[in-house]
C-alpha cells in the first residue's frame, strides 16, 4: 500500500504543473475561543484556483486565524469552536469527520520566520515525501529536484544537497522551507508572512517565487505589508475586527477601493 | 544618475512585463499618431476627402488607446510602487500619452477643416508654408517617438532644438493670412479655416517637443521645461 501511494504521489508531482488548483468556498464562517469570543465574523469568501489572495488588515484583525481555518491550524487551541464551513474543491473541510493529516498535505503552510530542521538540503526537502511513503532513491531525486526547482533554489544548493539546511541565508532558507511544502504535493499553499524576516532583495525573490508557483497551487497570502499584497496578489480581502470589510480584486482594492475603511487603510489613514 | 535605464531586470518578471507592455503600447500608439497626421496633411495639400475621413475615424482608436495606458500606469504606481528610473518611466509614458492624444486631436481638427477647404474657391496664400510645416512636423514626431524608444537625449534635444523654425514659418504665415483678409474680407471665413489648420500643426510640433523634453527627463532625470536653447545644448554629447 505504501509503494502504490509512494508511485501516486510521485506522479501526481510530476503532473502538477498541469493540475487545476481548486478553489476555496468560505461560508459564514465564525469562529472564537476563550478570550476571543468572535475572532471571525461570518466570513464569506471566494477564493479563486490557482491565483494568489492576501488577506491584509492591522495586527490582531483575525487575519492570521484566518489563514489557519484553511488547514485546521486553530484545532491545537483549546476550546476554539467554528461554525459554518469551508469548501476545498467539493468537501467542507470543517466537519469533525475530515482527516486532518491528509487535509495538511492537501493545504501546506509556509510560516513567517523560516524553519527548517537541523537536517541536510536534500533531507528537509525528502522528510514529507518518505513520512509518505517514497523510499526510492531515485524517486526521491526526482521529487528533491524539482520541488527545488519549482521554488527557484536549485541551481544554488544543487552541488551541496548534504550540507547542514542551517547553512543556507535567510532568503534561502524561507525558499526551500516552501520546496518542503510542495515536496508532498499539496494544492493549496498558506504564506502567513513569508517575508517579512527577509531583506529586501530575498522578499523580491519569495514574491517572484508566488507568482511562479500561483500557476500549480491556489495561494493564500497573509502580509503586513500592503505593497506586497499589491505586487504579488490578485485578489485582496481587507479584514478588520473579525471581519472582511471588502474582497476584490488587488486592482480595484488599491487603485478603487469600495469602502471608506479599505481606502483609509491602504493609504495610511488608521491602523 | 544612470545614463542609460534599463527596463529589463528586474527580479520581478512580471514587473519586466508589466514596463515593457505599456512601453510598447506607448510606441504603437505612437505610430497610429504619426499615420493619422500624414492623412491629414495628405487630405490638407492634396484637398483629399479620403485620407481625412480615415485621420477623423483614428482618433477613437487613439482615444481608446490613451485611457488604456493610464490606467496601466496606474495600476502599476498602485502595484508596484516603481522608483528612480521605473518611476520616471511611467510619469513619462503617462505624459507621453497625453500629448499623443492631443496630436491625435489636432490632426483629426486639420482633417475635417481640409474637408471644408475642398470645396472652397479661394487660393491659399500659405499653401507651400503649410506643406513644408507639415513635413517638418511629421518629422520631429517621428524623431521625438524614435529618440523614446532608443533613449537618445541628443535626438530628443534636437527635436526641442527645432521648435523655433516652426514658430517662426507660423508666425510669418500668420502675417499672410492677415494680410489676404484685408485684401479679401468677402473670403475672412476660408481664410481663418487656414489659420487653423496652421495652429493645429504648429501645436503639433509644440507636443513633439514635450514628448522630446520628457525623453530627457526619463534618460537623466533632469526636467528641461522652460529652458532656453543654450541650456539645451549643454545636454548634448
Amino acid at each position: 500500500m505504501q509503494d502504490r501511494d509512494a508511485l501516486i504521489l510521485a506522479s501526481a508531482y510530476r503532473s502538477q504543473r498541469d493540475r487545476v488548483a481548486p478553489s476555496l468556498r468560505v461560508r459564514d464562517l465564525s469562529l472564537s475561543y476563550p478570550g476571543a469570543r468572535h475572532a471571525l465574523q461570518d466570513i464569506n469568501l471566494d477564493i479563486a484556483a490557482g491565483g494568489v489572495t492576501s488577506v491584509i488588515g492591522p495586527s490582531g484583525c483575525g487575519k492570521s486565524t484566518l489563514l489557519r481555518c484553511f488547514n485546521r491550524m486553530n484545532d491545537t487551541i483549546e476550546g476554539c469552536r467554528y461554525n459554518g464551513s469551508i469548501e476545498l474543491g467539493d468537501t467542507n473541510i470543517l466537519t469533525p469527520a475530515t482527516d486532518v493529516t491528509l487535509l495538511r498535505r492537501r493545504v501546506g503552510m509556509v510560516f513567517q520566520r523560516p524553519n527548517p530542521f537541523p537536517k541536510s538540503i536534500f533531507d528537509n526537502v525528502a522528510y514529507g515525501p518518505r513520512i509518505g511513503g517514497l523510499r526510492r532513491k531515485r524517486q526521491l531525486d526526482e521529487v528533491v529536484e524539482s520541488a527545488l526547482r519549482a521554488a527557484a533554489l536549485w541551481d544554488e544548493v544543487k552541488d551541496r544537497l548534504t550540507d547542514s539546511a542551517m547553512s543556507l541565508s535567510m532568503g534561502q532558507q524561507q525558499r526551500l522551507i516552501i520546496a518542503r511544502a510542495i515536496a508532498v504535493d499539496p494544492e493549496v499553499l498558506l504564506l502567513d508572512e513569508p517575508a517579512s524576516s527577509l531583506d529586501p532583495i530575498s522578499t523580491l525573490k519569495i514574491e517572484e517565487l508566488i507568482y511562479e508557483l500561483k500557476h500549480s497551487y491556489t495561494i493564500l497570502i497573509v502580509t503586513h505589508n500592503m505593497q506586497q499584497a499589491a505586487r504579488v496578489s490578485d485578489w485582496t480581502a481587507f479584514m478588520n475586527a473579525g471581519k472582511v470589510v471588502e474582497f476584490d480584486t488587488t486592482d480595484r482594492i488599491f487603485t478603487n477601493p469600495a469602502r471608506q475603511a479599505t481606502e483609509d487603510y491602504i493609504t495610511g489613514r488608521y491602523g | 544618475m544612470v545614463e542609460r535605464a534599463t527596463h529589463g531586470q528586474h527580479i520581478s518578471a512580471q514587473f519586466n512585463a508589466e514596463l515593457e507592455a505599456i512601453r510598447n503600447d506607448l510606441l504603437e500608439m505612437g505610430g497610429k499618431v504619426e499615420h493619422q497626421i500624414e492623412l491629414a496633411a495628405d487630405a490638407l495639400i492634396n484637398g483629399d476627402s479620403g485620407p481625412a475621413d480615415e485621420a477623423i475615424a483614428a482618433d477613437r482608436d487613439i482615444n481608446r488607446m490613451e485611457m488604456d495606458i493610464d490606467e496601466q500606469c496606474v495600476r502599476i504606481i498602485a502595484r508596484r510602487q516603481p522608483a528612480a528610473s521605473d518611476l520616471r518611466l511611467v510619469i513619462s509614458i503617462a505624459k507621453v500619452a497625453t500629448d499623443l492624444e492631443r496630436i491625435g486631436d489636432e490632426a483629426s481638427r486639420i482633417a475635417q477643416v481640409a474637408t471644408q477647404m475642398a470645396s472652397q474657391q479661394v487660393t491659399d496664400p500659405v499653401e507651400l508654408r503649410s506643406r513644408r510645416v507639415a513635413r517638418h512636423v511629421i518629422g520631429m514626431l517621428h524623431q521625438a517617438l524614435d529618440a523614446f524608444a532608443r533613449l537618445s537625449v541628443d535626438s530628443a534635444v534636437n527635436v526641442v532644438l527645432s521648435d523655433s523654425d516652426i514658430n517662426d514659418d507660423y508666425k510669418r504665415g500668420l502675417l499672410e493670412l492677415q494680410l489676404a483678409m484685408r485684401n479679401d474680407p468677402d473670403h475672412i471665413d476660408q481664410y481663418m479655416d487656414r489659420i487653423w489648420a496652421l495652429r493645429s500643426l504648429e501645436r503639433i510640433g509644440d507636443h513633439a517637443c514635450n514628448i522630446a523634453e520628457q525623453v530627457v527627463y526619463l534618460v537623466r532625470g533632469v526636467d528641461v521645461r522652460h529652458t532656453d536653447s543654450e541650456g539645451l545644448r549643454q545636454l548634448l554629447n
